[in-house]
Order: C-alpha cells, then structure tokens, then sequence
C-alpha cells in the first residue's frame, strides 16, 4: 500500500483543497476590487488597472487551477511558448494599427 | 510482445503482483507506463487550449483595434451593459472553477460522492451562469441593439431617453459615430456568444462526467479525463475574467 502511495506521489502532485480555497478567494476578492477599481476615476490608469487584475487572476487560475505551477517542464514549456506566440502575434499587429495614423496630421 | 508478457505474469486478482511490471486495464498499450499516459494526455489537451487562445485571441484583437478606431461608440455601447449582471456572473463562473478543481481533487483522492456533489455544483453553476447572461441578452433584444436590420440607434442619438445611457452622463452621438455602435455589439454577440457555445459544450461534457462518475468511472485511480476536463473548463473561466473588464469595467471613465 505505501509502495503504490509513493508511486502515486512521484507521479503526480495533488494540490491540497487549502490551495484552491486560497486562490478561489483570491480570484473573488480580485474580483470585487476591480469592480470597485472601475468606479474611481483613474484616467488613463482604468484600463491599465482593469487589465493587471485581470492578468492576476489569470495567472493564478493557470498555476494552481490549472496545475501548471506542479506540471512537468514540458507542459511549463508548451504553456510558455503558446503564450510568448499569442503576445507576439497581437503585439505586432495592435503596434502596426495603433501607429498607422502617426506623422499624418 | 513484452506488453502481453507482463499482463500474462500478473495475477489477474491482484493488479500489483508484478511490481512494476504490472499494468492496469486503463494503460493504453502504446504507452510504456500511466505517467507517459497521462504527460501525454495533458499536453495534447494545452495545444488544444492554445489553438483555443489563439481563436479568442483573434477576437480580443479585432476588439481592441476597433475599440481604438471608434472609441466614442464603444464607451456609448459599453454604457449599455450592466456591471451588477457581469460582476454576479463573474463570482459565479470563478466559484463554478473552484467546485471544479475540488472535483479534480475529489478523484485524485477516490471521492465517489464528492465528486459527484462537485461536478453537480459545477453544473449548476454553469447553468446559472448562461441563466444571468439570457437575462442579458433578452435586455439587448428588447432594445433593438442586437447588430442587423432591427438595430436601434436611439440610445445613442437620444440618450436622455434611455435609462443606462442617461444614468452614465452620455453626450449624443454624431450620426455616423452612433452607427459604429454597432460594431460594439457585434463584437460583444460574438465574444459573449463564443465564450457561451464553450459553456455549454462544457455542460454537455458535465452532464456526461455526472453519469460516469456516479459508475466509479473516475475513482479508480485514472482521473485523465477529469483533469483535462477541468483544464477546459478552467480555461473558459480565463476567457471570461479577460471579457469582464474589457466590455464591463474599462469605458465607465472615458476621459
């Protein structure tokens, strides 16, 4: 029985409930605080507070929800790289439609 | 031929007569062991949720590009929409990922019932959460700002005639301006509605898990498919906690 046990363990991370419990708070205390966030006025920094917390949350819900935090390197690997891509891709395309205008007035 | 070997070595009555050898029913045989199996399983189901990002991705851009084209028209058509409704539904999705990731912690540790409870809770929640978005569908469809041949320009020509225009202070909107309001809600039906089909795919799957997980089919040791099942569902959630504030939260201060 403690043979299979260890075998299991080396397998795989199980992440305690206290864990989700932690983050699910987190993500609805985020929750709550850019909703609040919302109603100050910040100017310009609205959005970029909007879009922190939410890059937060996101983080959280892929390390722990999502396990990436105890995955193999592989998996820390794939999940980097689709990333990296993605922020790329919509990286060069927002720089090539938000400056298309300048120089021109 | 060193698979068929192994199985024929091991005692049918006890599945870990041969050590390591040993191989249960759910091994699939071109895999060496559970742990190739399973590393295997988890990295097809993230290249799938980063084909799935790039498709969201592709919206969010479209987004993001028009929203800094027709920057009055998207504040005017973000007024519409109704924090209390989207804040309700974003506890609500972020409590459905957590009862889900309870789910996958029930059967990494052989919780029949609890499984159960908590796939059941993640139903539910799933449910309620395309419930609150249906109310926020049937208030676009009674004001005509559904994008086609019935979409109404008032709100956003005559905001003092409408509640939420009226009660976010909006100036009218020039003609052509008010017409790119449309583009708003046409990226808002798509994104939302997009966001939603994943949902209820998702509640598909959930029902099915329910039924499989009453029969002990995840309690057993091999929780694969409930563990990219979760992944799926917690990556919806992300989807959701980016949607929230870029169509809720970021216009309410426009200057």
């Amino acid at each position: 029985m403690t043979d299979q046990k260890e075998m299991e363990e080396s397998q795989h991370h199980i992440v305690s409930p206290v864990v989700y419990i932690i983050i699910g708070g987190a993500l609805l205390v985020l929750t709550g605080v850019t909703v609040g966030a919302s109603y100050l006025e910040l100017k310009i920094f609205n959005p970029i507070v909007a879009i922190a917390i939410a890059c937060i949350k996101a983080v959280l819900v892929v390390l722990f929800f999502m396990h990436v935090k105890y995955s193999s390197k592989l998996t820390k690997l794939t999940v980097f790289c689709g990333l990296f891509t993605f922020f790329a891709l919509i990286g060069m395309t927002l720089s090539d439609y938000f400056t298309r205008a300048w120089g021109r007035w | 031929m060193s698979d068929s070997t192994a199985i024929a070595h091991a005692a049918p009555d006890d599945p870990h007569a041969g050590g390591h050898e040993a191989h249960p029913a759910y091994l699939r045989h071109h895999f060496e062991n559970v742990e190739q199996q399973a590393d295997a399983a988890g990295f097809a189901m993230w290249l799938f949720l980063l084909t799935e990002v790039m498709f969201f991705g592709g919206l969010f851009t479209a987004y993001l590009i028009y929203r800094n084209w027709y920057y009055p028209a998207f504040v005017a058509g973000s007024h519409q929409l109704n924090i209390f409704w989207g804040t309700l539904n974003t506890a609500v999705l972020i409590t459905s990922s957590f009862t889900m990731a309870m789910g996958v912690w029930c059967a990494e540790t052989r919780k029949k019932s609890g499984l159960v409870l908590c796939l059941v809770l993640t139903f539910i929640l799933g449910l309620g959460f395309l419930g609150i978005k249906t109310v926020e569908y049937k208030e676009k469809i009674e004001k005509h700002h559904v994008p086609g041949f019935h979409y109404s320009l008032n709100s956003f020509l005559n905001p003092d005639s409408d509640a939420e225009a009226k009660a976010a202070g909006d100036k009218p909107l020039a003609p052509d301006m008010a017409e790119h309001t449309e583009v708003y809600f046409s990226l808002y039906f798509a994104m939302t509605g997009m966001h939603a089909l994943h949902m209820i795919i998702g509640i598909a799957i959930l029902g099915y898990m329910i039924f499989r997980a009453r029969a002990g089919a995840y309690t057993s040791g091999h929780v694969t498919f409930v563990e990219n099942f979760g992944l799926y569902w917690h990556f919806v959630d992300i989807i959701w906690i980016f949607l929230f504030p870029l169509l809720y939260l970021i216009s309410r201060h426009p200057n």
